[in-house]
């Protein structure tokens, strides 16, 4: 008789539950190490370089980038896209896999839904600071004024500015309603007189009443499942940003599916990167297992292959719809310029990813963690291809022209890597990485000691 | 008026899901039980209904979407008719998305608003710990003695509930408030 190979446990180590209470919240109550200090220095450092470049933006304009009448969007949306798309990946790990019921997503939500949150926020200071005028960013809501005047609700680019806001505050409600059980955990756990209060307050009072824990469910579930499909809107509406416009390279129908899967894709990468250096410094090894990370590398190459196909079909419809311009801007893009950046991105998204087939490398962590870095340059490359490729030659050869960024701009960038990692360092000292409730409650049934 | 009442603890779900079925047979008034996780099949045994949070998602989601709607079709075709490359006013594809955000949106913050009222938690609210390693390993089950807290029917309770596996078991009074 055929018996099917036992599933590696989730939680390693034996662990019952306040064994894990005491690993996940050891890193809070114990003294940060060299690692930590050495790593917050280095990302508040670059945080301050971005700020002050944002400054010199607001003070002079957007006259200090390297955008010009051809090429109007150059790397402010390309980050914003990166951005928002790196924050895809903590929604689908704890919306779209609570729906489907995976349960190696309880050691990784939280700080992937935490890394989303992050995210979003470095993704709204391109477009606030591409306005130009940031004092009249509320030019953007609907709201009576004396012109009589509203916004264009025909515009994908004010579906952008729904979409990017609810996107943010349901998440933001998402995470924080699962971190209140894990707050009150370190209420109780915290001795000093300082602190305590203000873990008091944040947990809202939390006292683990089964009544509250069955609303909580409900509650989490039907998040979740709003959450999915929101997470799903929000790429598309980026995405119509340029499907919607008559440029080439972007007028086609395929960019919703495209940008999402590229969303995901990316946004796994940027978990990976962060979890495979967390899960060793925090000593959570135990919690985010080999296992996780394989899981991780299989979502990586669905998506990265999803992301190949779509990129060849691209190719392919340019040359058979026979459009003369379609055919041009992608001939252009592979050969023209700006080939390099082509086939940095052709070769960070198509061919790395496809080495995860092979179980060794899938189960390699510092081989998933230079995979994961190369994936988030070639997606990074990516939304540079088709913003800058497109728009630097279109239709008029008379307004052809070249893009390079300025050192602005690239401090602004710079920036907003050190904004998200001065944030992520500062919530794995604050808040609990893993959340506990969740893994308690799959300890007995994926947990190494009940294993049969 | 401080009133007294049970508290026992459990060191373990299944102990406390069997403890409770017993609780329940032997007629034991149970007040709240208080856990680290959400026990499954917990609210079968003390017989609580689902609870219609749901309903509250559902009724917040209908209201952004008819209020997006209505509004967005307000402004294009009422308040400010604003022709866009000769399309018509009322273009419902085009408002679907912020349509649909909104929906989300609603739903998100009145569920989320409907939970913490209900359950009286909110930034800063007060909470008696009955146990400070609930929120760690404990399962604490609170018994309601309000009603005959005669020496004898207490002893007689403990004696169950000792039975039933539970440890510790004490008699303490609510704060008084």
């Amino acid at each position: 008789m055929y018996v099917s190979p036992v599933r590696e446990p989730l939680i390693k180590g034996g662990k019952n539950y306040s064994k894990v209470t005491e690993d996940i919240t050891r890193p809070i109550l114990t003294k940060p190490g060299k690692l930590w200090f050495f790593g917050i220095t280095i990302s508040s450092i670059a945080a301050v370089i971005g700020l002050i470049a944002m400054f010199i933006t607001v003070r002079d304009g957007i006259g200090r980038w390297g955008v010009n009448r051809t090429i109007g969007w150059g790397w402010g949306i390309t980050n914003l896209v990166w951005w928002i798309g790196i924050g895809h990946a903590g929604t689908f790990i704890s919306a779209i896999l609570l729906l489907f019921r995976q349960k190696w997503r309880t050691s990784i939500n939280r700080s992937a839904e935490a890394m989303t949150i992050f995210a979003v926020m470095c993704a709204g200071v391109f477009p606030l600071l591409h306005m130009g005028r940031l004092p009249l960013a509320y030019f953007i809501f609907p709201y009576p004024n004396t012109r009589g005047l509203w916004v264009n609700f025909n515009s994908p680019l004010l579906w952008d500015v729904f979409a990017i806001s609810t996107y943010f505050l349901v998440s933001l409600l998402f995470w924080y309603t699962g971190l209140i059980p894990d707050i009150a955990t370190m209420r109780d756990k915290i001795k000093n007189k300082f602190i305590k209060p203000i873990y008091s307050f944040l947990s809202f009072g939390w006292k683990g009443s089964a009544r509250h824990w069955s609303r909580h469910e409900s509650m989490s579930l039907i998040l979740a499942g709003l959450a999915a499909p929101l997470v799903l809107s929000v790429h598309s509406i980026v995405s119509m940003d340029f499907a919607t416009s008559v440029i080439p390279g972007w007028h086609t129908t395929i960019f919703p599916p495209y940008f999402v899967s590229g969303a995901i894709f990316s946004g796994f990468a940027m978990v990976l990167t962060l979890m495979i250096v967390a899960r060793k410094a925090m000593n959570i090894e135990q919690y985010i297992t080999v296992g996780h990370i394989e899981s991780m590398n299989k979502i990586i190459i669905a998506t990265g292959s999803i992301v190949g196909i779509a990129y060849i079909t691209e190719l392919f419809m340019a040359w058979y719809s026979g459009n003369i311009y379609e055919r041009f801007a992608f001939y252009n893009r592979a050969f023209g310029p700006y080939w390099w950046a082509y086939w940095i991105m052709m070769t960070c998204n198509v061919i790395t990813p496809q080495l995860f087939w092979f179980r060794k490398l899938r189960r390699n962590v510092v081989f998933t963690f230079v995979v994961s870095i190369f994936i988030n340059i070639g997606m990074w490359f990516e939304r540079f291809v088709i913003i800058v490729t497109s728009l630097h030659r279109d239709f008029l050869p008379s307004s052809w022209s070249m893009y390079k960024p300025t050192l602005i701009e690239v401090a602004i960038f710079t920036g907003t890597l050190g904004i998200f990692f001065t944030l992520f360092f500062l919530f794995i000292r604050i808040f609990p990485v893993v959340a506990m409730a969740e893994v308690k409650g799959i300890l007995k049934t994926s947990g190494e000691k009940t294993k049969h | 008026m401080n009133t007294p009442y049970i508290s026992a603890w459990f060191d373990d779900d299944e102990k406390l899901l069997s403890g409770l079925k017993v609780f329940k047979e032997k007629g034991i008034k149970i007040a709240d039980v208080l856990t680290p996780f959400p026990v499954h099949g917990i609210d079968k045994v003390l017989g609580y209904r689902r609870s219609w949070i749901a309903r509250v998602g559902f009724i917040g989601g209908v209201l952004g979407a008819a209020s997006a709607l209505v509004f967005q079709a307000w402004v294009f075709t009422k308040s400010y008719p604003l022709n866009i490359g000769g399309k018509p006013f009322f273009a419902l594809p085009s408002f679907i998305p912020v349509t649909f955000e909104l929906t989300v949106l609603f739903a998100a913050f009145a569920m989320v608003f409907a939970f913490l009222i209900r359950s009286k938690l909110g930034p800063g609210a007060k909470t008696e710990i009955y146990d400070e390693r609930i929120t760690d390993d404990r399962f604490v089950v609170l018994v309601d003695i309000n009603e005959n807290h005669s020496e004898e029917n207490i002893k007689k309770i403990s004696a169950q509930m000792a039975e039933a596996g539970a440890m510790d078991i004490k008699i303490k009074l609510t704060e008084n408030k």
